[in-house]
């Protein structure tokens, strides 16, 4: 295709392409006339990009990355994995040459005081191994002498033991599953096959059995609380919707932090409620009923704060059905009740979508509120992606606990957008 | 039309009030006769609008009853009424096919698949839209979504049929198109039509009587013609048509006419239709086009000096304002045919009229 703009503007070819009178073709012209629109409208967002780079992609990236990254036994004994891998058999007790160089790089690292992190990276897949190491680092690092081998097992017996070289062998390379394994309660025994973790260290699937359990009820109980208060403020006369829409609004003008302690005040044993309960003689004294510190305290909580995000798309959406849509439904003979029914619930599902999706996948990754009234049973899988960031400081095991909720989340969304469409979901 | 002695729905002293002050519809008597196609008209908050939607039972009157046959039905919810409706914005339902709209009536009535579906092609093809079952609403044009409205208030048979502004929001052409295609089905039908419009051109084209509305009374119900030729006063003279409106003080009172002094002087020979009798104020309405320009004073009562202001070249006719009696904002229409008069603005001419065309109402 000619693009020159010299081509002869009398005898333009007759090739079927648009040309402008001076005979360039139309879309080249066009986009030469767009260019500096799109170059404008670029510069604007720019900041915007950027910013989302740095503070969203970029840290998602990087937890992604840190839930496959692996570099301590690499950096820490990198001669000794890389013997191991060749020359162990994978079945007896390593022979001399495996012993003297962990012994030669744990003296290193005993000395910088690196020594630790081995230890606890190794106690990630089995208990017990972070004092095995630091003890034994200790040990020779002190007067420790060869031969190596008897040294080791000298100092512990399960140095002898092909096990405890299988651990360090699967915790060796650079990138491992075996922080997602973790988080599905499953890991590599010694020979690198995939087992179950053993029955009382499972947790996980229960957690994220427990958060996607809870994420649903709660979604369910802001939809049957939150619709009716829709409908309220869509059909209300401006004055009292005006008033309800402030209590409704209310909640997000207060801290979250006050919204969930106050619920505190309500709900405990010694708190209002059962005040109350007890007073009326509804309850004994003795039999106060645990109303916090558990799975309700937690779903009550929730549920309250969570509510505005439900009303909120349900009443944009309301607000849009005209009123004669109803009365055209019962003039042509349906009941209030069936007309309600078949012509405006319908109608408000794109609403229901989005405050449910919104409601869901905020719930699922909840953390402050569980935390603190949740107790022991209603705690859920963001209180332990908090653990291990914050206590036990086992980021991989955080990266990918939390990878796993994204990846839910993205799921659901997938699965939500083919079952009703992305694109009718209106927030507002 | 057709008449009957037996009134098909009455209004019997129905009065209506929102907020317990003021009154919207004020003793309203009202017969419409089955078969009959009848209109509201009125300017926008002049009680029309309230009088449908309690004819259809989403509002009831605050005093009086509703009769539909011999039954009252004015405490019978819009549901069990069994009158079709057609609304402003045509309430399709957007989350069902047209045919699915049409239907609704049907299957809320627990009519049978097969026969629904007999009917509802029947109701559409009636629309000439028997092709267009299958799309949404949002998908057909603004004329069509009226048509499937239509198909929908029609397809269960009622008796009643009530049409709230249903060409409103239809551009002109259009809107004529739909009108002319209305009173079809209602003649082929015969249905019982109430249709209520504020646009005066649409209740005289398509309706059998006319209840013109203002201030929660009807001011006059008539057929179009007489509504048009022999507006009862002077409301009803404004606003059907055009009109020039001229004021002065009886003179005498002679059988059917009267002489009528002018603000200006002028003396004025008019129709005593509505006047308090000598030495009343009297407003007098003559249509435009029933003025001639330099009439024979032999055949013309009414003669006068006219200057015009303004030339306007409309299309079908030539519209020229002038000062006629003292009044400068009279309007004459000449109709455009080849020997027309052509008028120049400045020009001095003679304007006339015949008694009977102008109309001495209340002032």
């Amino acid at each position: 295709m000619a693009t020159t703009p010299a081509a002869p503007p009398a005898a333009p070819p007759d090739d079927g392409v648009l040309r402008t009178n001076d005979g360039v073709p139309l879309k080249t012209t066009l986009a030469r006339v767009n260019r500096r629109q799109k170059l404008v409208a670029v510069a604007l967002v720019l900041p915007l990009l950027g910013f989302i780079l740095v503070t969203f992609l970029a840290p998602i990236g990087m937890m992604l990355f840190r839930a496959v990254d692996n570099p301590v036994l690499q950096e820490q004994i990198p001669r000794t994995v890389a013997l191991l891998d060749a020359e162990w058999d994978g079945a007896s007790v390593p022979d001399e040459a495996v012993f003297a160089t962990l012994a030669e790089e744990m003296i290193q690292q005993y000395e910088v005081r690196e020594i630790a992190k081995v230890g606890t990276r190794l106690n990630y897949e089995q208990g017990g191994l972070r004092s095995l190491i630091t003890k034994t680092a200790r040990t020779i690092a002190r007067r420790g002498e060869p031969p190596w081998r008897e040294t080791f097992i000298a100092i512990d017996e399960r140095w002898a033991d092909p096990q405890t070289w299988g651990i360090i062998q699967q915790a060796a390379p650079r990138y491992t599953l075996s922080f997602f394994l973790a988080a599905l309660d499953l890991r590599y025994d010694w020979q690198g096959d995939i087992v179950e973790q053993p029955e009382r260290e499972q947790i996980y699937v229960f957690m994220f059995g427990r958060t996607l359990w809870i994420s649903g009820l709660v979604t369910g109980l802001c939809l049957l609380l939150g619709f009716p208060v829709a409908y309220l403020l869509a059909t209300l006369p401006m004055r009292q919707s005006n008033i309800l829409m402030i209590l409704v609004l209310l909640p997000f003008w207060t801290s979250l932090l006050v919204r969930t302690t106050s619920w505190i005040v309500l709900l405990q044993t010694e708190g209002v409620i059962n005040d109350v309960l007890v007073w009326v003689g509804l309850v004994s004294d003795e039999g106060r009923i645990q109303m916090i510190y558990n799975q309700l305290g937690t779903i009550i909580a929730m549920t309250h704060i969570l509510l505005p995000f439900m009303v909120l798309p349900i009443y944009s959406v309301m607000r849009t059905i005209s009123p004669s849509h109803m009365r055209a439904a019962r003039s042509l003979g349906a009941t209030p009740a069936r007309a309600f029914r078949e012509v405006y619930v319908p109608q408000t599902m794109p609403g229901v979508g989005a405050g449910s999706i919104l409601v869901f996948i905020l719930s699922v990754g909840y953390y402050i509120t569980p935390a603190l009234v949740g107790g022991r049973t209603g705690q859920l899988i963001s209180n332990f992606i908090a653990y291990h960031m914050q206590k036990s400081l086992n980021w991989g095991l955080a990266a990918a606990l939390g990878t796993l909720l994204l990846v839910g989340v993205l799921l659901l969304y997938w699965l939500y957008n083919r079952l009703i469409g992305v694109e009718k979901m209106k927030f507002g | 039309m057709v008449e009957t002695n037996d009134p098909f729905v009455r209004f019997e002293d129905v009065q209506k009030s929102y907020d317990g002050e003021t009154l919207v519809v004020k003793n309203l008597w009202l017969e419409i006769a089955k078969g009959e196609f009848l209109t509201l008209l009125g300017p926008s908050g002049s009680g029309k609008t309230t009088c449908l939607m309690m004819l259809a039972g989403f509002e009831s009157p605050t005093h009086g009853q509703i009769l539909l046959g011999r039954q009252s039905i004015t405490h019978v919810p819009p549901h069990k009424r069994g009158i079709g409706m057609v609304f402003q914005n045509y309430a399709l339902f957007p989350h069902m096919s047209v045919a699915e709209n049409v239907g609704y009536p049907l299957k809320v009535r627990g009519v049978g698949k097969a026969d629904m579906q007999a009917r509802v092609q029947r109701a559409l093809d009636m629309v000439e839209l028997g092709h267009l079952g299958g799309r949404r609403p949002a998908q057909l044009s603004g004329g069509q979504q009226q048509r499937v409205a239509l198909a929908r208030a029609l397809v269960f048979e009622p008796a009643l049929v009530l049409l709230d502004e249903p060409l409103g929001a239809l551009d002109k052409n259009l809107r004529e198109q739909m009108q002319y295609e209305l009173k079809h089905i209602h003649a082929n039908l015969g249905v019982t039509m109430v249709y209520v419009t504020h646009d005066q051109t649409e209740a005289l084209t398509m309706s059998d009587r006319i209840a013109v509305f203002d201030d929660g009374i009807i001011q006059q119900l008539d057929e179009p013609a007489t509504l048009y030729e022999a507006p009862g006063n002077a409301f009803v003279a404004q606003f059907i048509g055009e009109n020039n409106k001229l004021l002065g003080r009886v003179e005498a009172v002679d059988g059917p006419e009267c002489a009528v002094r002018a603000d200006s002087g002028d003396m004025i020979r008019a129709t005593n239709v509505r006047t308090t009798g000598q030495g009343g104020r009297t407003l007098m309405s003559l249509r435009p086009e029933r003025v001639s320009i330099n009439p024979d004073p032999a055949q013309v009562p009414n003669v006068f000096d006219a200057e015009v202001l303004e030339v306007i070249y409309v299309g079908d006719h030539i519209r020229s304002r002038m000062r006629v009696c003292g009044h400068d904002d009279f309007i004459v229409k000449v109709p455009n045919w080849s020997g027309h008069v052509h008028l120049r603005p400045g020009e001095r001419l003679q304007v006339g009229w015949y008694a009977e065309d102008c109309r001495a109402l209340d002032a």
